[in-house]
């Protein structure tokens, strides 16, 4: 195990990170804000991906082909699918299944993903796409005599680290995401005061939906799509966030970064477990820390 | 003068800055009534949550019938002779009234059954008398959640009585329940206790409903108890009527 | 009629149909195997406690057999049945006993977790395990007796309908005895229960030690019935149909997850015939038709209907 296989083991483990950043933004986005835990998500990445990778061929054969183009296409994949899944979600779940029991509304999210593995094997068939075209087009970059691609190094990083700070930015600063704060954690003063818990709703879900949607369709130059890819990432994105405690954001990213890196380089260092790696982190996490690493203690309920 | 039921001593609570239980000293007899009046948030639930196991103060010691309860789990607390009810009460919501007590009864004995069914492990008389003492005997079929808020108060303490406790400890039986009816139900609650040979503790506003059922008051106010004595004593003492009571002196 | 009495002639009809197509015994099995499992899958989530990982038990029970017959090839079939779901049972007991300290989704959660470690190991490990491919069964003798396939079928049949019926009395005693209904009354107020002086945590592992059990025993069976053991057995994929059995049958009485598993296979053989690829899809909508007309599943609808009718309009 030398030094330079490590490093593309870091490499692997952040670019990784990265797309399960995403999704495990708005996995816990949703969660914090709505009490919804959306196994609908993994659809999203996958339907993400699937949409980007149709609408960049789609570019491509019109000749709109160069980089930023392609690029636009991904980005614009994932606000479609982003905005049509989250609206769907939300009739679904806040206005439909509303006053249901949480584990109802786990249920009905689980039937939609479901559904969804089928809609996609119907729409694009079974065999694996794959579109790698724009990470040769970035090229490369050489980093300690190691070369790496500069999608995978700094794209897909970039690309979550903006959306994490955008995020905050969001939450703390503009007044929907203040009004989204207030409705997480003082929902019955927050809606005495008028904040319009079916608007913000939609529009988390929505925003939800578009950072899973975004991780799949930035997964498309660096993975091939085949199905059930949208179930091996929600079910990684799950342990991120019940290991950082549902809800938290910034825990999600550091979190993120530890079971990203941790899988990667299993990959190199422990074979036998490395798609284990992330259930044994949460396993130890959740044993220590029954709530997850970053959530702060509850109020008392008698 | 005989030992004390209940005996906490210097007893001490905090959350963040807020102090809800400062160097409390608290005696309470068997037989009495005490009524504990005060303001929200000057921490008389906090203290029944210390008492009761629920939260763990970081100074004091609490001794109950000559055995030392600090720091022990509500569950060998109540197991030690003190039943509570709640502010909200805390009642199995989609069981009956009925099984309800059951429940009760059966945790009471100890072991609970895996094959026996649940009515079958109880002893039915003694369900059918805490029934007809708590005035329940009529809804004994209704769905726990779907009571009105009296007789959820009601069921509240008729579970709290099915184990058979020295001491019960009710966070304001009456509120929630309007004021025609908050007599009649603190008259049945009482009656009930004093049947059972039950001290007890409450947390009350209602000044009529204390100066009527209690045999002693004690005033909290920002984490202290403030005064301490016979109903009429206490009511008239001037702090508790310019803070508690909110009557402002001329 | 009473459900007993009912369960007992569903059986009946079970054992005609069996009679009747031989091609129908795997199938028949299987269908009794995954409603074993279910009713496991029901005991923690009647307290509130849902798990999307408990396949994992059938799974370690079906590598137990798979072990078990292949140092063993003489053992009896139902010997190997019996300790079989001992391994699951005990696993369960030691798994249980911290994992029930959690609550709502991170109980679902740690279970998914177990599970997937286990399955990731498992095939892994292919010098012990198989790997993917797993490990073939042998069909075992049933009371000294070597049998050709479609005997074997028919003895296993018999032998778990038996099973099922014990199983469902069983989870109807357990249901309703004091500490069934104290598990049920944890879903609605674990404060009360502690208040009470019962441990929560005991009885939800007295809860989950049972479910293991009853997963446990499905999966046993399942490898003899299917001669092959996979870790795909014990996936999370697996563990969602379980759940989603038990809601579409109803968790309300033992009769339900049988129900759902009913029609859980019939709506796959019905879709993998005539409109193959869409499987998932009809199962997706046909979960949320359930979760949206008829929340206590297929029994619990029937149950509410009945004492509706015998009772009459009621205020």
């Amino acid at each position: 195990m030398n030094f330079d296989t490590l490093l593309l083991g870091v490499a692997d483990g952040i670019s990784y990170a990265g797309l399960l950043f995403l999704v495990s933004l708005g996995l816990t986005l949703i969660f914090g804000v709505l009490g919804v835990l959306n196994i609908a998500h993994g659809s999203l990445y996958a339907l993400g991906g699937y949409v980007a990778a149709s609408l960049t061929a789609l570019a491509m054969r019109h000749a709109f082909d160069s980089t930023p183009w392609l690029f636009l296409a991904l980005v614009m994949a994932a606000m479609l699918v982003g905005l049509a899944m989250g609206l769907l979600l939300d009739v679904l779940l806040l206005r439909y299944f509303q006053k249901r029991d949480p584990v109802i509304q786990l249920l009905v999210t689980f039937a939609v993903f479901v559904i969804f593995e089928d809609v996609q094997k119907l729409i694009w068939g079974t065999s694996p796409y794959a579109a790698g075209e724009i990470v040769s087009r970035l090229g490369t970059v050489e980093l300690f005599a190691v070369t790496y691609t500069v999608y995978q190094i700094m794209v897909i990083p970039g690309i979550a680290l903006a959306s994490y700070l955008g995020l905050n930015f969001f939450l703390k600063k503009t007044l929907w995401g203040k009004q989204t704060v207030a409705l997480t954690h003082h929902r019955e003063v927050a809606m005495a005061m008028g904040v319009n818990v079916k608007k913000i709703g939609a529009l988390v879900f929505v925003l939800g939906a578009m950072l899973g949607a975004l991780g799949g369709a930035l997964a498309v130059p660096v993975s091939s799509l085949t199905p059930g890819m949208g179930a091996e990432m929600i079910v990684v994105s799950f342990t991120v966030v019940a290991t950082a405690g549902l809800g938290q954001i910034t825990g999600a990213l550091i979190t993120s970064l530890m079971i990203g890196l941790a899988r990667s380089l299993a990959v190199y260092l422990l074979p036998e477990i490395d798609v284990a790696m992330p259930y044994i982190i949460m396993l130890l996490v959740l044993l220590l820390r029954p709530n997850g690493l970053f959530t702060v203690a509850q109020s008392r309920r008698i | 003068m005989n030992k004390p039921l209940l005996h906490a001593t210097n007893i001490c609570l905090a959350f963040g800055g807020v102090v809800a239980a400062d160097q409390i000293d608290f005696e309470l007899h068997e037989g009495e009534r005490l009524a504990v009046i005060g303001q929200n948030g000057a921490g008389k639930t906090t203290f029944i949550n210390i008492c009761t196991g629920y939260l763990q103060p970081t100074a004091g010691r609490i001794v109950f019938n000559g055995r030392d309860i600090t720091g022990k789990t509500p569950r060998s607390i109540v197991k030690l002779g003190i039943g509570r009810s709640f502010q909200l009460p805390q009642l199995f919501s989609e069981h009956s009234v009925q099984q309800c007590l059951e429940i009760a009864a059966a945790a009471r004995g100890g072991r609970l059954s895996w094959l026996t069914s649940l009515s079958d492990s109880v002893k039915h008389k003694e369900i059918l008398e805490t029934l007809e003492l708590i005035g329940l005997r009529e809804a004994a079929h209704e769905v726990a959640g779907e009571l009105p808020e009296g007789h959820k108060k009601l069921l509240d303490v008729a579970m709290a009585l099915m184990l058979h406790p020295k001491l019960i400890i009710m966070d304001e039986p009456t509120s929630g329940v309007s004021s025609q009816d908050k007599h009649g139900l603190m008259a049945l609650v009482m009656q009930a206790l004093d049947e059972r040979k039950v001290t007890s503790w409450f947390v009350e506003h209602d000044v009529d409903i204390v100066s009527r059922y209690a045999t002693r008051v004690a005033a909290w106010i920002d984490g202290k108890i403030a005064a301490d004595g016979a109903p009429q004593q206490v009511l008239a003492h001037p702090k508790v009527q310019e803070e508690i009571l909110g009557v402002t002196a001329c | 009629m009473k459900l007993g009495v009912f369960s007992g002639l569903v059986v009946l009809v079970l054992l005609a149909i069996g009679m009747a197509f031989p091609w129908t015994k795997t199938m028949l099995i299987i269908g009794l195997c995954y409603g074993l499992s279910a009713l496991g899958v029901a005991i923690p989530a009647r307290s509130g406690q849902v798990s999307f990982g408990h396949a994992m038990f059938a799974c370690v029970a079906a590598y137990a057999v798979a072990f078990l017959a292949r140092a063993f090839p003489q053992m009896d079939g139902v010997v190997l049945i019996v300790l079989a779901t001992l391994t699951g049972t005990l696993f369960a007991t030691v798994l249980g006993s911290f994992v029930v300290r959690y609550r709502g989704i991170f109980f679902g959660m740690l279970n998914l977790a177990v599970s997937m470690v286990i399955v990731a190991l498992l095939g892994k490990l292919y010098e012990l395990s198989g790997g993917t491919d797993g490990i073939r069964v042998q069909r075992p003798e049933f009371w000294g007796l070597v049998t050709e396939r479609s005997e074997f079928e028919t003895m296993l049949l018999f032998i778990s309908c038996c099973i099922a019926l014990l199983a469902g009395w069983f989870y109807q005693r357990f249901t309703q005895s004091a500490t069934g209904e104290a598990l049920g009354g944890l879903k609605s107020n674990e404060t009360r229960l502690e208040y009470l002086g019962i441990s929560a945590h005991h009885i939800l592992w007295v809860g989950y030690a049972w479910s293991g059990f009853f997963v446990s025993l499905g999966g046993a069976i399942f490898a003899l019935a299917q001669g092959l053991v996979t870790p795909e057995m014990g996936a999370w994929t697996r563990s969602g149909e379980l759940v989603f059995i038990m809601i579409l049958g109803g968790s309300s009485h033992a009769l339900g997850p049988f129900v759902g598993a009913g029609v859980f296979q019939a709506v796959k053989l019905f879709a993998s015939a005539y409109m193959a690829g869409v499987w998932q899809m009809l199962l997706g909508f046909t979960l949320l038709a359930v979760i949206a007309l008829a929340p206590e599943g297929i029994m619990g609808a029937w149950l509410a209907y009945r004492s509706k009718s015998v009772k009459g309009a009621r205020p």
